[in-house]
């Protein structure tokens, strides 16, 4: 028989009907119990922009722990439903959960309530759940996520950037997280514009992450030998789409091509 | 001093099933069909809020008639449940048997206790498969007995002229529009003369195996609704 618990009335948040039925299933009910923090594993840098009509969101693929690479093709970039992604950076075991946690929640409401959540309800709900990751973050495991969405009301994609207190706040253009983001927003500054296409934004991303992998030993750039790539998103009013293996491989050649010639990209105009 | 009155197990069962067929039978039906590409549900609703067809999980949809709070409340203990298991274990783990089961300890448990008045209520949970042969319907009676659904299913309203029309009609391997366009005839032969249920006042959902993403229920807009009949 369903407990009691399933067939109460209760509101639409699945975090909190685990916080009242199951609490061990919450991430932040473990947080007391975490000892040792070595060889945890943390994911790098992620990027994401704006063009018209949507929004684009790209990550590099690797993974270190201390110094050595944990693992060259770890997927950073989540869909959390039909008009949204998150990209993780920091402790990634922590990051996962919290990204899957967050695609229930969105989803659980979506059933409960026969109706999406504004763009600002899911950016305000992923700031409470990294808020509730505090007590990690102050052991040394943050989690930074970066929300984008294509919002149906206004008619744009949207970047929200958060620190691991939960503020939150809104980029317009671009916006980029993890170890490798000085160097990545520094790209993107000199790149982006607010008219180019998509094709043209997600080449802006993957110079980025390029850029990034270039000054950060955490970050990894396109690994030619392996074929493995950045992994690029993009939302528009069609939806999520993940970009295949071998779209992403296209323009990875093509900006890695361009570097042989000049190993610090394209150059922006001094006035 | 107030006298209990002996009355027989038998009895009391009986009394416990009229009473909530009695309430059943009040509504309109809804039906559930097989197509080729996935499951459809139609429900004569008129109400555009308040449904009687939701989606579960990924791949399980749920259709109910009855009393609307003791059904919504069934429904969202399943999506709890689903979501629960889903993000406990994986997504493939939540299935339609595992539901199915729940709800029918659930009604059974309900109906059989003499505290409760019995739910007035019956559903369908349908699973679609990765092929046509893994799909799954099970319907759900008041008092928590289950049966396999093969190709249509019928319940709530009066339902045997409903019935006769699909053991009729039905054939398998109908594609969307045929299906919808038989479920629409069928559920309009719930009275003496047939009669014609406007497109406006159907409330249709589908799962769809060709659907693209994870999520494959789907509930088609009075447009799609309107075209497919046409078509």
């Amino acid at each position: 028989m369903l407990p009691d618990a399933f067939r109460t009335a209760g509101s639409a948040s699945f975090t909190e009907f685990l916080a009242s039925h199951a609490p061990d299933q919450l991430p932040r009910a473990r947080a007391e119990h975490t000892g040792a923090l070595d060889g945890v594993t943390h994911g790098t840098t992620i990027v994401a922009a704006t063009f018209p009509g949507g929004v684009v969101m790209a990550g590099d693929r690797r993974a270190t722990m201390g110094n050595v690479i944990a693992q060259r093709d770890i997927q950073k970039v989540f869909q959390t439903d039909e008009f949204s992604c998150v990209g993780i950076a920091g402790t990634a075991g922590l990051a996962v959960e919290m990204t899957r946690l967050f695609q229930v929640e969105l989803e659980h409401y979506e059933k409960i309530e026969g109706t999406v959540l504004s763009t600002d309800g899911k950016a305000n709900r992923l700031a409470t759940l990294i808020r509730g990751n505090l007590g990690m973050a102050m052991q040394g495991l943050a989690v930074v996520p970066l929300f984008a969405a294509y919002d149906l009301d206004l008619g744009v994609g949207r970047i929200f950037a958060f620190d691991v207190t939960g503020n939150r706040n809104e980029e317009r253009t671009f916006h980029s997280v993890g170890s490798g983001s000085l160097f990545a927003r520094g790209s993107l500054k000199k790149l982006y514009r607010d008219d180019l296409t998509e094709r043209e934004t997600v080449t802006a991303a993957v110079q980025a992450l390029y850029d990034a992998a270039d000054d950060d030993s955490a970050t990894g750039g396109p690994d030619l030998a392996r074929r493995i790539f950045p992994m690029v998103a993009v939302v528009t009013a069609d939806g999520f789409h993940a970009y295949g293996q071998d779209e992403t491989a296209a323009i990875a050649d093509e900006v890695v091509a361009a570097r042989l010639g000049a190993p610090d990209g394209p150059s922006a105009p001094l006035i | 001093m107030t006298q209990q009155f002996y009355v027989s197990p038998e009895q009391l069962m009986k009394d416990r099933a009229d009473f909530a067929r009695k309430g059943i039978a009040r509504g309109r039906s809804v039906a559930v069909v097989r197509y080729a590409d996935g499951i459809l549900f139609v429900a004569e609703n008129p109400s555009r809020a308040l449904h009687k067809i939701s989606e579960i999980y990924d791949r399980i949809g749920f259709a109910a008639v009855g009393r609307y709070n003791e059904f919504e409340n069934l429904r969202i203990a399943g999506v709890r449940l689903a979501d629960l298991r889903g993000y406990s274990y994986d997504r493939r783990d939540v299935t339609g048997r595992g539901l199915a089961n729940a709800y029918a300890q659930t009604l059974g448990t309900i109906f059989s206790s003499g505290g409760e008045k019995p739910y007035e209520v019956e559903l369908f949970v349908a699973e679609l498969g990765d092929t046509p042969d893994g799909d799954q319907i099970y319907r759900l009676t008041y008092d928590g007995s289950v049966a396999d659904v093969r190709g249509w299913g019928v319940m709530g309203g009066t339902t045997e002229s409903v019935e006769q029309w699909f053991t009729d009609h039905y054939t398998p391997d109908l594609d969307l529009g045929g299906a919808l366009t038989l479920a629409r005839a069928a559920l309009g032969h719930d009275d003496t003369a047939p009669r014609d249920v406007p497109a406006e006042s159907l409330e249709v959902a589908v799962l769809d195996r060709s659907r693209g993403q994870l999520r494959k229920f789907k509930r088609l807009p009075d447009a799609t609704v309107t075209e497919l009949l046409e078509g």
